[in-house]
C-alpha cells in the first residue's frame, strides 16, 4: 500500500458584493474617516445604518453623524490569533457602542488584556489610508487621556 | 446632516468580498491508488472482487455504492470513453486559463459503470452530444503528475453514437456499433 497522498489547495471566491445605498453610504463616510448611523422611527440611532426599522420595518433614510470615539459594551479575548484575523498580536473582539449610538458594533480592540473591561473608553484608529471598508476602521484602541469624544 | 459628503465624491455601490478558503485534503487509500495509475498515464476503476453488482468505479472512493463493500480490485480502463451529459461554459472563471464557451463533460471510459468529469476539446462545441465517443489526450509523460489534469481533454473519435441504453455498459473492447 503506498502512502496516502495529500496535497493543500486553496478555493477562493472573487466576490463583489453590491451594497445597496445605505450601506454604500455608511462605507463611504468611512472613507471619509466619518461614521454614520441611521435614525430609526423610535429615534435610536443604529451603527451601522440599518436599511429598515427593526420595530416597523419602514424604510430608514436620515443619516446620523455619531464619535469615533464609544465604550466597549461587550468584549471577547482571542489569545491566539488565527491566520484568517487581522492582527498577529492577541487583540479583542468588542461590542462598542459609539458615542451618538444607541445600539453597539462589532469591531476589534488592540489593547492589553489587563485593560479590557466593559465600560471601557475606546477611540477608533483610523488606517492611513481610508478605501471604503469597514477595516478602514483599523481597530479600537485605549481612549487617549482626555481625548475629546 | 447634509448630504455634501456625497455630492463631491462618488458612492460607494459595491465593494470586493472575496472569501478563500484553505484546505488540506487528503485522498484516502482508495483514491490514492487511483491516482498512482494515473501518475503513470493509466485510468483504473475499482470494484469488489467477484462482485455481482459488476460496478466499476472511477475515480473509486473505496467502496462499492451498491452493497457497500470495499472496491479492491483495480481494473484497467481504456482512454476511449462516451459522453454521459455535458455543458458549455460561458462564463469566465477567474484565475482559470481556460477561455469560454468550452465543454466540461461526465465521461464514462470503456470498462467502467459510472462517470467523472474532464473538459472536450478539439470539436465542435455544437455538435457535441449524449453518447459521443471521445478519446483522452494525455500530456507528454514528463509532465505527469497525481492529477486528473494529466489528461489535458477529451477529443471526438470517429466512431458510432452509444445508445443511451448502452452508456455506462461499454467494455474495455470498445464500442464498434449495435452489438
Amino acid at each position: 500500500m503506498s502512502e496516502l497522498l495529500r496535497q493543500q489547495f486553496e478555493l477562493g471566491y472573487t466576490y463583489t458584493r453590491s451594497t445597496g445605498p445605505v450601506v454604500g453610504r455608511f462605507l463611504t463616510e468611512l472613507r471619509r474617516r466619518r461614521i454614520v448611523g441611521s435614525r430609526g422611527d423610535d429615534g435610536r440611532v443604529y451603527v451601522p445604518p440599518m436599511e429598515f426599522d427593526p420595530v416597523t420595518a419602514s424604510a430608514l433614510t436620515e443619516f446620523v453623524e455619531v464619535g469615533d470615539h464609544g465604550e466597549v459594551v461587550s468584549w471577547c479575548w482571542i489569545s491566539e490569533p488565527r491566520e484568517s484575523h487581522p492582527f498577529d498580536q492577541p487583540f479583542a473582539w468588542a461590542l462598542v457602542r459609539l458615542d451618538g449610538a444607541d445600539v453597539p458594533m462589532v469591531h476589534a480592540v488592540c489593547a492589553e488584556q489587563g485593560q479590557m473591561h466593559t465600560g471601557m473608553r475606546v477611540q477608533a484608529r483610523w488606517v492611513e489610508e481610508p478605501r471604503g471598508y469597514i477595516t478602514d476602521i483599523e481597530c479600537f484602541e485605549p481612549e487617549t487621556e482626555g481625548a475629546a469624544s | 446632516m447634509s448630504d455634501k459628503a456625497t455630492e463631491t465624491e462618488d458612492l460607494i455601490t459595491a465593494i470586493e468580498t472575496p472569501v478563500y478558503l484553505k484546505y488540506n485534503f487528503t485522498a484516502g487509500a482508495a483514491t490514492t491508488r487511483f491516482l498512482h495509475q494515473v501518475r503513470k498515464g493509466k485510468l483504473t476503476g475499482q470494484r469488489r472482487p467477484e462482485c455481482d453488482c459488476g460496478h466499476v468505479y472511477v475515480p473509486a472512493r473505496g467502496s462499492c455504492a451498491a452493497c457497500g463493500l470495499a472496491t479492491t480490485e483495480e481494473v484497467e480502463l481504456g482512454d476511449k470513453a462516451t459522453v454521459q451529459s455535458f455543458t458549455i461554459v460561458w462564463i469566465p472563471i477567474p484565475n482559470n486559463p481556460i477561455q469560454p464557451p468550452y465543454i466540461v463533460a461526465n465521461l464514462v471510459p470503456d470498462g467502467a459503470n459510472i462517470s467523472f468529469i474532464h473538459l472536450m476539446s478539439e470539436c465542435d462545441n455544437d455538435s457535441v452530444h449524449i453518447g459521443q465517443r471521445v478519446e483522452a489526450v494525455w500530456k507528454p509523460e514528463e509532465e505527469w503528475d497525481y492529477a486528473m489534469d494529466n489528461i489535458r481533454y477529451f477529443r471526438p473519435l470517429d466512431e458510432p453514437d452509444v445508445p443511451i441504453e448502452m452508456i455506462g455498459k461499454v467494455p474495455l473492447s470498445g464500442w464498434e456499433g449495435e452489438a
